[in-house]
């Protein structure tokens, strides 16, 4: 039985199995469409989530599967003080399959240790959002045939934007990547991502820290949204919440045929009037979502496809 | 200086730091040996080399003792290991892969500050520089051994 905890649980061929099934789904979503008929999976969202949660039960249904679960920690036996240990091991009884989705760091780890069923990292804290960064891998195969050769900017929330995290991790496996990190000062990426995966791998970085003397160079620019959620105090947050913002001015400056991700919700960070630009890829981003998550369901499930 | 006669089986920690051999008898668990087991603390002893230091002599089956940790604690520990009355290995103190129930994680957002029963594990991703990540949420630890 495996779990997904991180995008590097999985190798890079076994990454390329995958969006191969989620490119054939894309394709021939009736081929999938009873895949997982009679099975469940439980969604355990121990924090507020509209996208994450739904693509991941648009996934199932769109299998032929259905979906249990809990959307905040007050509406589940936590609020009762039970832990994620014990709560896993009565949803294994329940469920199939199970994503999770925790405030805590590590707290899906902890779960897949005593589950009998296969858990996914729905994203745990500041820390991992594996599910988002397959989204991303996809989105970014998908648009631009393979991943290769790319300057991507990651731009915002660098410090505890998870999303960020979890795609470094992923594309440092990948040849030609550079990487152009663009933040305020205290929302740098953490020490651990540069010396563990970025200088130790030897993979070529800068930081800056204003998004307009890099839009040039930039095939794929990643936006974050600065989130209230991971700051301690308000103050902080108001300050820095509207550093980089994207603008059709900004926009000009880019590349014709670059592409802006975002893993959504977006609150001010692109500006309305960037989406009907072409290159605004968060929307198909989205889509594409649903289409790895099935894949990814129906690869922990072990269903043969 | 006080006299502890030698011991039959077990081991001798010696050139630990003065004031550090409760720390090591805890991290240990020495406490938790058996009651056919015998520890002797020898604390502030004269030492040529490092002025002064502690000594702990544990009299116990070899295979007792789980002495992975010491490396991590101090790797300047001697650790003598004793049996039918004489010394039969020098062990070299290595840095272990994992640390057990020994430090925690300072992160305040991890999962192990709030999880009941959940043992705080961390795991040796840097050997150079000797860096120890919590297994649950990768923070480094950074604070005192």
């Amino acid at each position: 039985m495996r779990h997904l905890m991180s995008p590097l649980d999985f190798t890079r061929e076994e990454l390329e199995q995958l969006m191969d099934l989620a490119d054939d789904i894309k394709n021939h979503p009736d081929k999938y469409s009873e895949k997982c008929h009679g099975k469940k999976l439980a969604t355990c969202f121990y924090e507020p989530s509209t996208r994450t949660r739904l693509s991941f039960e648009a996934a199932m249904l769109n299998l032929g599967g259905s979906v249990l679960g809990f959307s905040s920690a007050d509406s589940s036996s936590a609020a009762k003080g039970e832990s994620v240990s014990d709560t896993i091991r009565v949803i294994s009884s329940y469920a199939d399959i199970c994503a999770m989705r925790h405030p805590k760091e590590g707290a899906p780890l902890v779960a897949s240790s005593r589950s009998l069923i296969p858990v996914i990292n729905a994203g745990d804290g500041g820390h991992q959002h594996p599910t988002q960064t397959l989204t991303d891998l996809f989105t970014i195969r998908s648009l631009r045939g393979e991943i290769k050769d790319l300057t991507i900017g990651l731009c915002g929330d660098l410090k505890f934007g998870r999303t960020v995290h979890s795609l470094i991790n992923a594309l440092v496996r990948y040849p030609g990547i550079k990487f152009v990190l663009i933040s305020p000062e205290e929302l740098r990426v953490p020490e651990y991502i540069r010396e563990d995966v970025l200088e130790k791998n030897g993979y070529e970085y800068k930081e800056v820290d204003t998004l307009d003397d890099v839009m040039g160079e930039l095939d794929i620019l990643y936006m974050t949204r600065v989130q209230r959620e991971r700051f301690f105090n308000e103050e902080d947050y108001i300050r820095l919440k509207d550093f980089f913002i994207l603008t059709p001015e900004k926009m000009n400056l880019a590349k014709k045929d670059m592409m802006v991700l975002h893993p959504l919700p977006r609150v001010n960070e692109i500006a309305v009037d960037v989406d009907d630009d072409p290159r605004a890829m968060y929307f198909t981003q989205a889509k594409y979502g649903v289409f790895i998550r099935m894949a990814l369901i129906l690869t922990l499930l072990e269903i043969p496809c | 200086m006080l006299n502890i006669s030698g011991i039959h089986q077990g081991f001798v920690l010696d050139h630990i730091k003065a004031g550090e051999s409760m720390t090591i008898y805890n991290n240990l668990h020495l406490a938790n040996l058996g009651s056919d087991c015998t520890v002797a603390m020898i604390m502030n002893a004269k030492s040529n080399k490092m002025g002064r230091k502690d000594i702990i002599k544990i009299e116990c089956p070899i295979e007792r003792v789980d002495l992975d940790i010491l490396g991590f604690i101090d790797h300047n520990i001697t650790c003598n290991i004793i049996k039918d009355d004489a010394i039969v290995e020098k062990r070299q103190l290595s840095l272990p892969k994992e640390i057990k129930n020994v430090i925690s994680c300072k992160n305040p957002r991890c999962i192990s500050t709030v999880e009941q029963e959940l043992d705080q594990i961390f795991i040796l991703t840097d050997p150079e520089n000797e860096v120890y990540r919590c297994k649950y949420c990768e923070e480094k630890y950074t604070g005192t051994k």
